[in-house]
């Protein structure tokens, strides 16, 4: 067995924050370097997601989207995964990534349009240096690998943030990606959101073995971590952003969370999970938790805790004016308008067949 | 310039295209220190470095898929799948995401797969495929085949050059194919040539299949049967004009490709035909190529692919009518 590699590295900057557990250490929490206001933020981002995904959640039933995927209970992933990249440093989401995309500053409005049916990718990604949120597990993976290969050739310490589920890293191109990263040493973070469940089937059927720890046999670190944690999550990702800043190279984290909600309006958690289960996470509900936190630090009270309050129903009260405001694209457009940069004579007669008829009905 | 093989015809656009543009990238299975296992990439990597000519590990969706991040990370990728046979565990990467990518977001996505495909080669199973149906029936993509050594080296050119993606088959079996190229010469996708001008019939060919039928309308006129050969060049899109004005002549038109017949690019081409040119046509409409069965082991698949008796064959029932 002395061939084998442990990759373990002594100089790895992230394991020393942590506990075996997982926990960020009481030293690491208290040398984070947040001001208060930042803190505060953080929570405040935390809430107005939480509530962006209630009131999507409630714009689904009415009518006014086709389908939503909640993330509630991977808020701390969400918002601390953001805080702690710098603006250049892209993101590949898979489809569960709304939060992250308004922490980017993506309009709400403007996203819940791929749930709204008007579009499949409502934002430019190279504006908020987030990518489109991608429905086939995992396949988003290599593209972030991709593109921190290419940082490389440029010599940019711009790093990647590539996220996925537990579900994803029973897929090829999640093993094809690893093994890429490693290989080119490429600059980037891959962030699993282990959140127990892939639609019905539990972490225990979706995989035997631990996800952090297959890491090793690409040649990188990982490590698991409590995902319900925002400055744990903060100080995970930021840490290893700069270990890859530095060229030290890719790392996984696996955040430990808990999809609270079903995996689509479409689901039924009922006919698979137990109310025990979700009473037992509710107890490590990320919100709570820092808000408790905050409070015990003396960094919030009743006044702020309200003026945040207002300030996100104002949000969202605001969104959903905005939603329902929509305008969607005519259909040609819609349909033909961005296939082809240089469209064919017979792609642009098909298009023109296509809207004179929809005039002559 | 002295005559060149259509393999080096492609390795001199490959350095062309890396010279001209500092975005462009290649990689794939054993394109680097090796050239390719055609030697298509050879001398590349030594001009131009192991971060613009790469070898990557053994897993194409992953080469497709890093394509999308390169992309917008402002390069220009040109990855080779190795043979046609392999292409499928990229196929995911190719048709939700390359061809899909820029309906998404707006982002154009100029990236250019390379794949040696087609038969007579005799080799092992998944070699000699023939897939470029799969994704001609895909939009977002563009599917290019050439024929000739200049037509790959100007095809090619504008393949790397299209904003939009592009599956650019080579047929593998006429890498030896020799001719004089003019590098200056441009070909536009999109874009069919009559091979061989012709009354009696239209043989509708591209890639391998070209020289086959070039064969077949040479040994036709020793019999007074005049076929005039069209060489699509690209299959997405489709230039229809091309294939009706030769109708207007011929009236008559059979399609030749290796892949299978059934739900193969032909069914496209001759439905096109009866749609766009039902009153031109004076008989049935006939296709020649592969069986609907697998690729055969390779002491079979001279029996298999299309050759020159089989459009003679073709010609003569398409005579008999009128």
């Amino acid at each position: 067995m002395a061939d084998v590699v442990q990759v373990v590295p002594a100089d790895d900057p992230v394991r020393p924050l942590f506990s075996p557990a997982g926990e960020l250490t009481a030293e690491a929490r208290s040398t984070l370097g947040l001001s208060p206001d930042e803190l505060r933020d953080l929570y405040h981002k935390m809430v107005w997601i939480r509530r962006t995904d209630e009131e999507a959640l409630n714009l689904q039933r009415q009518g006014e989207l086709g389908l939503w995927g909640p993330y509630q209970g991977q808020e701390a992933i969400h918002v601390g995964t953001v805080a702690a990249l710098r603006e250049t440093d892209w993101i590949f989401p898979s489809y569960r990534e709304f939060g992250m995309g308004m922490c980017r500053g993506i309009d709400p409005a403007e996203m819940l349009k791929l749930f709204r049916g008007v579009s499949h990718g409502p934002w430019d990604p190279r504006t908020y240096h987030f990518a489109p949120l991608l429905i086939p597990v995992a396949s988003q993976v290599p593209h972030g690998v991709g593109y921190a290969m290419g940082s490389r050739f440029k010599r940019s310490d711009d790093v990647v943030l590539s996220t996925f589920g537990d579900g994803a890293t029973s897929k090829g191109d999640w093993h094809e990606a690893m093994n890429f990263a490693g290989v080119f040493q490429a600059p980037v973070i891959f962030l699993c959101q282990n959140n127990h469940w892939a639609i019905s089937v539990p972490l225990a059927k979706q995989t035997a073995g631990s996800i952090a720890e297959r890491a090793q046999g690409y040649g990188f670190p990982g490590i698991r971590i409590d995902g319900n944690d925002v400055l744990g999550v903060f100080a995970a990702i930021r840490t290893a952003a700069e270990r890859a800043r530095r060229g030290g190279g890719p790392y996984l984290i696996e955040a430990m969370t808990y999809r609270m909600g079903p995996h689509t309006t479409s689901d039924d958690p009922t006919r698979y999970r137990t109310n025990v289960e979700l009473e037992r996470w509710s107890a490590k509900d990320p919100i709570p938790r820092f808000r408790q936190w905050l409070e015990s630090q003396g960094l919030l009270d009743e006044a702020a805790l309200a003026a945040i309050n207002r300030e996100v129903e104002a949000k969202v009260e605001t969104m959903r004016n905005r939603l329902r405001a929509t305008t969607a694209p005519a259909p040609g457009e819609a349909i033909f308008g961005r296939v082809y940069q240089h469209p064919s004579d017979s792609f642009l007669e098909e298009r023109e067949e296509f809207e004179s008829s929809l005039e002559s009905n | 310039m002295e005559p060149v093989t259509m393999a080096k015809a492609i390795n001199l656009s490959l350095r062309d295209a890396l010279t001209q543009d500092d975005s462009v990238l290649i990689f794939g299975e054993d394109v680097g220190t090796l050239g390719g296992v055609f030697r298509i990439t050879d001398g590349l990597q030594k001009t131009f470095g192991a971060e613009r000519v790469f070898d990557t590990p053994l897993a194409e969706s992953a080469i497709i898929g890093i394509c999308i991040g390169l992309v917008l990370r402002g390069f220009k990728p040109v990855p080779e799948i190795q043979f046609d046979g392999f292409i499928y565990p990229a196929f995911d990467q190719i048709v939700s995401h390359v061809a899909k990518y820029r309906n998404r977001t707006g982002v154009s996505m100029p990236i250019t797969i390379r794949v040696p495909f087609g038969g007579h080669i005799g080799a092992v199973e998944h070699h000699s495929e023939s897939p470029e149906a799969y994704f001609a029936h895909t939009a977002g993509l563009k599917v290019v085949a050439p024929a000739t050594p200049g037509d790959a080296y100007a095809l090619l050119q504008s393949a790397i050059a299209d904003p939009d993606p592009v599956i650019f088959f080579e047929p593998k079996a006429r890498y030896y194919l020799k001719e004089e190229i003019d590098t200056a010469r441009e070909v536009p996708i999109g874009r069919a040539r009559v091979a061989r001008e012709g009354s009696g019939v239209t043989v509708i060919a591209y890639g391998p299949t070209v020289s086959i039928a070039l064969d077949a309308a040479k040994a036709a006129e020793k019999e007074n049967i005049s076929l005039e050969v069209i060489d699509l060049r690209t299959l997405s899109p489709l230039d229809m004009p091309t294939i009706l004005e030769s109708l207007r002549k011929t009236h008559r038109a059979i399609v030749v490709h290796e892949a299978p017949v059934f739900g193969g690019f032909g069914a496209e081409i001759v439905a096109r035909i009866a749609d766009d040119g039902f009153d031109l046509l004076e008989a049935p409409l006939e296709r020649i190529g592969g069986m609907d069965a697998p690729y055969p082991p390779a002491r079979y698949e001279k029996l298999y692919l299309p050759d020159v008796d089989r459009i003679l064959e073709a010609a003569d029932v398409a005579l008999a009518y009128g």
